[in-house]
């Protein structure tokens, strides 16, 4: 390791915080002018062309603000947790290649900050330390707002924490190492011919369980409850102002490029594409088709936050627990024993029955989805509407308050004069 | 289910390629209707003279006192209404005016108006109070800025009114307005008895009479 080495570490380490900073801000300012497109109307548009300095400003003016402390804080927690939050969304993508290898000299250099044999869970491991960023800040200050929507939240994370694992999981096993580049690598090469080997494909289960837990981790609508405005006003971050929650603002932000990024790397390839060109057009085409690549999921979750409306509590923790969770494991299995048939059989005979399951499973899932919303069951109250797993609302069913009213009118009551 | 999924994120989608209903202002405002309530204008004739007769029903009819009017006579050297009286001291308060323009419903020359002016807003109480100078129309092309003589409206021979009152020329009616009634004209009639006396002569008596 002599001074050149650091001098490259030093140079990947600035040059992932710039892109990411930068890609932050873009992403606020895209994903506001998007939804409002979405919405019939205009986004920001004043400040420079297309409005799209605004992210700059509002970040000024957050840091201009007035830095109020309540008076009930935990003061060390409080000043604390944004700092762990914004710390740990900063930390988070430096096992995400961003680019190819070149060679400058004698060196081999990957756009990548740092790729140990156990790359991918230092990604899992940064979500669970953000975690502690968004409790402390709701239990430190002093209200009960932020105590609901922090515990809220945590609870959130947690639980999807743990489908997202097993999506990892499945693709850790597929692929039979944790390193990050070796994922990608294993990503290389084409399936049937024509399909590029992407885990998109081979672990489509993982790529959905993963997805939708990205989505719930980063706090994403629709799953964005704790920080709802309508509910609990501002979440974890209600008593914050000015720089701290700028601070949480920026983390969340940082967060959503972040799984992007995981999910591009983890299941779309990562910054493989084909090459061609000169010698300095293929050193940065990989990083171009990585930024096309994450683009597309941001401008998806994007997608998801213009379309969907929000999940009720309850359903969210239902889905996280009842749903993914049984799906991940079962999905473990099966990819465990795709495995196990791999390094028995050929490859290819592996992959064309894997396609032929997932297609199975995928014909199996939609018809008995068609076919299973039709027997809904009618309990709970007959009229109350259909799909299952609702709970019962308070007070008497609307048949036994109709028997009441029968009863009451067959016996007239006395009234007092 | 996937089916309403299918529509759901179709529908917005489909949506981002929609035109925009955001209105541009204020590089591109939209415009207003014909008969829009926005500053008031005191207006003046075709010849220069102004409208205003400082009646002052429109201060009379303001629910939100915002009018300050003081009227004064024309004399013959300074005449600036076609009137026996000119508003000259005239004063909307914007701060105090709702723009409801029962102001305009009350004035009887037509005087007072509303343009389609809605962007007036100051930094000042002061600069809120807007003064005759400020709500007079612009002088008509060719016109004389008020006041004018006697001799000059005269010379114009013109009228400033519709119906009855508005056949005759102007100095007949100040001199006969004693008699409440439009009288014979000046010119018709050569019988120094029933001469024009002039507007100075018998305000007094005129007011007694009345």
């Amino acid at each position: 390791m002599d001074g050149i080495d650091i001098l490259i570490i030093v140079v990947k380490v600035v040059a992932a915080f710039a892109l990411w900073l930068v890609s932050t801000a873009l992403f606020i300012w895209g994903e506001r002018r998007l939804i409002a497109q979405m919405q019939v109307r205009k986004g920001p548009n004043r400040l420079g062309p297309f409005g799209i300095l605004q992210t700059l400003a509002d970040g000024a003016k957050l840091f201009f603000k007035e830095d109020i402390t309540p008076q009930y804080v935990d003061r060390w927690v409080y000043v604390a947790a944004p700092i762990v939050s914004a710390t740990v969304a900063l930390v988070t993508y430096a096992v995400i290649p961003f680019g190819g290898t070149f060679e400058i000299g004698d060196r081999t250099i990957t756009l990548q900050v740092w790729d140990p044999n156990i790359g991918i869970l230092w990604l899992l491991a940064a979500g669970s330390i953000g975690v502690y960023g968004i409790v402390l800040a709701g239990w430190s200050s002093g209200s009960k707002y932020p105590l609901l929507g922090g515990i809220r939240s945590t609870a959130q994370m947690l639980s999807y924490e743990l489908a997202m694992s097993l999506g990892v999981a499945s693709v850790v096993l597929f692929t039979g190492s944790l390193q990050v580049s070796r994922i990608v690598e294993g990503q290389s090469g084409t399936v049937l011919g024509f399909l590029p080997a992407w885990n998109l494909f081979l672990q489509l289960p993982a790529f959905v369980l993963f997805g939708l837990a990205a989505t719930a981790e980063t706090q994403r609508p629709p799953f964005d409850l704790p920080e709802a405005e309508g509910e609990l006003v501002g979440g974890f971050g209600t008593e914050y102002s000015a720089a701290k929650f700028a601070m949480f603002y920026l983390a969340e932000f940082m967060n959503t490029i972040t799984m992007s990024a995981a999910i591009v790397t983890l299941f779309v390839g990562g910054p493989s594409g084909p090459l061609f060109g000169p010698e300095w057009l293929q050193a940065i085409l990989p990083t171009i088709y990585f930024a096309l690549k994450t683009f597309v999921f941001m401008f998806v979750f994007v997608w998801f936050r213009g379309t969907l409306p929000r999940f009720r509590y309850d359903r969210l923790m239902d889905l996280g627990w009842k749903v993914l969770l049984p799906i991940g494991l079962f999905w473990v299995m099966a990819t465990g024993a795709i495995v196990v048939l791999q390094q028995t059989v050929d490859r290819a005979v592996v992959v064309r029955w894997a396609l032929i399951a997932f297609a199975v499973f995928a014909v199996l899932f939609v018809v008995t989805t068609l076919f299973g919303s039709r027997e809904a069951p009618a309990a709970g109250g007959g009229g109350r509407g259909g799909g299952g797993g609702r709970a019962p609302l308070p007070g008497p069913s609307p048949r036994a308050l109709e028997a009441k009213r029968a009863a009451e009118e067959r016996t007239p009551q006395r009234t007092a004069v | 289910m996937f089916n309403a999924l299918r529509k759901g994120f179709g529908l917005t989608f489909k949506t981002m390629f929609r035109p925009d209903v955001t209105a541009e202002y204020p590089e591109k405002p939209k415009p207003v209707a014909p008969r829009f309530h926005g500053r008031h204008q005191l207006n003046r004739h075709p010849d220069g003279l102004e409208k205003c007769v400082g009646c002052e029903l429109c201060a009379w009819a303001c629910p939100a006192d915002a009018i300050f009017v003081r009227g004064e006579d024309n004399t013959p050297e300074a005449r600036y209404s076609p009137g026996e009286r000119y508003g000259a001291d005239y004063q909307i308060n914007y701060l105090r005016c709702i723009l409801c323009g029962l102001c305009i419903e009350a004035c009887p020359t037509r005087a007072l108006t509303m343009t389609h002016e809605y962007e007036f807003s100051a930094d000042s109480r002061e600069a809120m109070i807007y003064t005759k100078e400020q709500l007079l129309a612009p002088l008509p092309p060719g016109a004389k800025p008020t006041p004018h003589t006697d001799a000059e409206v005269a010379a114009r021979g013109l009228s400033y009114y519709q119906g009855e009152w508005g056949q005759k020329p102007l100095v007949h009616l100040i001199g006969d307005v004693e008699r409440g009634d439009a009288g014979p004209h000046p010119q018709e009639t050569s019988d120094p008895a029933t001469a024009p006396t002039g507007s100075a002569a018998t305000p007094a008596s005129g007011e007694g009479e009345r």
